[in-house]
């Protein structure tokens, strides 16, 4: 384990001694599940305290094989001074999208979860205007999820069947 | 009676016109609209609605196979689609784990450096155009134009190139492609010169973009710029030093920062980025290494076509590429580059298949237009013009 993922792991763990449910170093850089009902205050702990006060980025992933972890949230986090990311990992049911929204700690979220709000349908709680972003006001589903194929479902000409795997 | 009542409820609320700026307006360079509430020539509030040209890339690359995810990279920022070509390879590449011969990486800083140029060149003229001064934008276009020129000698297209492969370029630079650039080298310089004269110091235009459309070093960090956007406002951000990536290490350049974060600042530093990356380019001339111009990875570099036609490996290689059927390793990739306006990330996520599971595109523009409401609130309507082409949002980033 890379001593980037051993420092954030013993502050979260010493911190929030339930929120971290999983972690790891990816290929890249250090990865942490956290808790639902933690997701705040460990992005504002690591924001004041452990200076990763940078969102790179975020953004939904589906797996629709993953039962109670059917929908995850990917949150980037950069310390610029040491120049330092880790990834952040929430995990929910397709019942319980409900997240907490974390425009309050980075103003950058707010066109962030709109976009994760369009294209996967989660709800983040407290978001000052939950709006579909990208898509038109009027798209009743969330386009981003693996049940809408792109192509036509009666195509079956280039299914991973035909090549072997 | 009534005339008094009238009177009091004109002095109690006043009276706002609510202007609709764009979605097709000449002055905003694309797809934007804005509601405006405006109280005289004062805007008030301001709406932006963005995805007129949404055209779903995420979940495109879903069902594209690796090398066909290029072409959609092409079409986010199309000022300067080489950057995004390459950032895209060497995503690839880092999830293969390939190394890539240093003449490659050494090309590829060549032409992301003048891709930079051909970017910037497009931002600072047309700041200039929308504060009255045309001249300035058609003596430096030509100079965009001649940067496409070396792109169509390197691989035959020039907007949306689609150049480079997956494990290092398509082919060497042809002799005519290094004559071009030499001819750039050292003409260039006068002319950026010309422009710097005849825009910088201009009196109009530094009344027009001093202190226009300002936000604070840490407010940007907040809004997550990135870009000559964030550097303009003081911070010294760069991927290209922080993450250093295709042997931007080996070069000696500085980053240039402002203190204001205005319209003037962010045209500054990108002049100043243009100077900078006019010396990359001729490092890498200077320094150029011998040697191959791509990795020895037959399962993703697509062999060359008189192979295919001759020889039974390529002919296989060619075709298990071209069909998807390589084995690529599974797992979760970040990388990002400096683009044109800011760091643009690729979060890759592999479960081993033909295509990418979940490709997500960490867009500056996208990142950083969510704060232009706020810059624009307060201003004058023709300043909020200037604002947003000086921010240089391109709505094919902005929508993916």
């Amino acid at each position: 384990m890379s001593e980037l993922h051993d420092k954030v792991l013993s502050q979260l763990q010493n911190q929030f001694p339930e929120a971290v449910t999983f972690s790891g170093d990816e290929r890249d850089f250090p990865v942490f599940h956290i808790e639902k009902k933690n997701l705040l205050e460990v992005l504002k702990f690591l924001k004041s305290e452990m200076g990763f006060q940078f969102l790179t980025t975020m953004c939904g992933i589906h797996y629709p094989d993953q039962g109670e972890n059917e929908f995850v949230l990917m949150y980037q986090l950069h310390c610029l001074p040491t120049n330092e990311r880790i990834r952040l990992k929430c995990m929910m049911s397709k019942a319980h999208l409900d997240v907490p929204s974390c425009t309050s700690i980075f103003p950058t979220a707010n066109w962030m979860e709109r976009e994760a709000f369009d294209f996967y349908g989660f709800r983040f709680t407290g978001h000052p205007d939950l709006r579909r972003i990208l898509n038109m006001d009027e798209m009743n589903y969330h386009p981003m999820r693996k049940e809408y194929a792109l192509e036509d479902a009666g195509r079956d000409d280039k299914e991973d069947k035909y090549f072997g795997r | 009676m009534s005339i008094e009542k009238n009177n009091l409820s004109n002095l109690m609320e006043k009276d706002y016109t609510t202007l609709n700026l764009g979605p097709t307006h000449p002055a905003t360079h694309g797809i934007f609209q804005n509601v405006l509430t405006m109280d005289g020539e004062i805007i008030v509030k301001a709406v932006p609605t963005i995805g007129y040209i949404h055209r779903a890339f995420e979940k495109l690359a879903e069902r594209r196979t690796y090398s066909q995810v290029t072409p959609i990279t092409d079409r986010l920022n199309y000022c300067s689609s080489p950057i995004n070509n390459m950032g895209w390879h060497m995503t690839v590449e880092k999830l293969i784990q390939c190394d890539i011969p240093k003449r490659a990486e050494y090309m590829r800083v060549i032409i992301m450096e003048l891709s930079r140029i051909a970017d910037h060149i497009v931002c600072d003229t047309v700041i200039a155009v929308d504060t009255g001064a045309m001249t300035g934008f058609l003596y430096l276009f030509q100079w965009r134009e001649k940067i496409y020129e070396i792109f169509e000698e390197i691989c035959g297209a020039r907007l949306t190139t689609n150049i480079g492969r997956i494990g290092g370029m398509e082919r060497d630079f042809p002799e005519v492609a290094w004559k071009k650039i030499n001819a750039f080298l050292e003409e260039f310089p006068a002319a950026l010169r010309e422009f710097d004269k005849l825009v910088t110091r201009n009196r109009i235009f530094m009344d027009r973009t001093v202190n226009c459309g300002p936000i604070s070093g840490e407010r940007a960090l907040e809004y997550g710029f990135t870009g000559p956007n964030l550097r303009a406002a003081g911070v010294d951000y760069d991927v290209r030093v922080m993450n250093p990536y295709s042997s931007y290490q080996d070069f000696d350049f500085k980053i240039p920062v402002g203190t204001q974060g205005d319209t003037f600042d962010r045209y500054m530093v990108r002049m100043q980025e243009m100077w900078e990356s006019l010396s990359i380019v001729r490092q890498a001339c200077d320094k150029m290494p011998k040697g191959d111009f791509h990795a020895e990875v037959p399962d993703f570099y697509l062999p060359e076509k008189q192979d295919v036609y001759s020889k039974m490996e390529a002919l296989i290689y060619h075709f298990k590429i071209v069909m998807g059927e390589t084995e690529i390793p599974t797992g979760e990739i970040y990388h990002s580059v400096e683009g044109g306006n800011g760091e643009l990330g690729f979060y890759l996520i592999s479960d081993g298949g033909r295509t990418p599971y979940r490709l997500h595109f960490r867009r500056p523009c996208y990142i950083y237009y969510q704060a232009y409401s706020e810059m624009i609130e307060g201003g004058m309507l023709s300043d909020a013009i200037l604002t947003m082409s000086s921010m240089n949002v391109i709505a094919g980033e902005l929508d993916a």
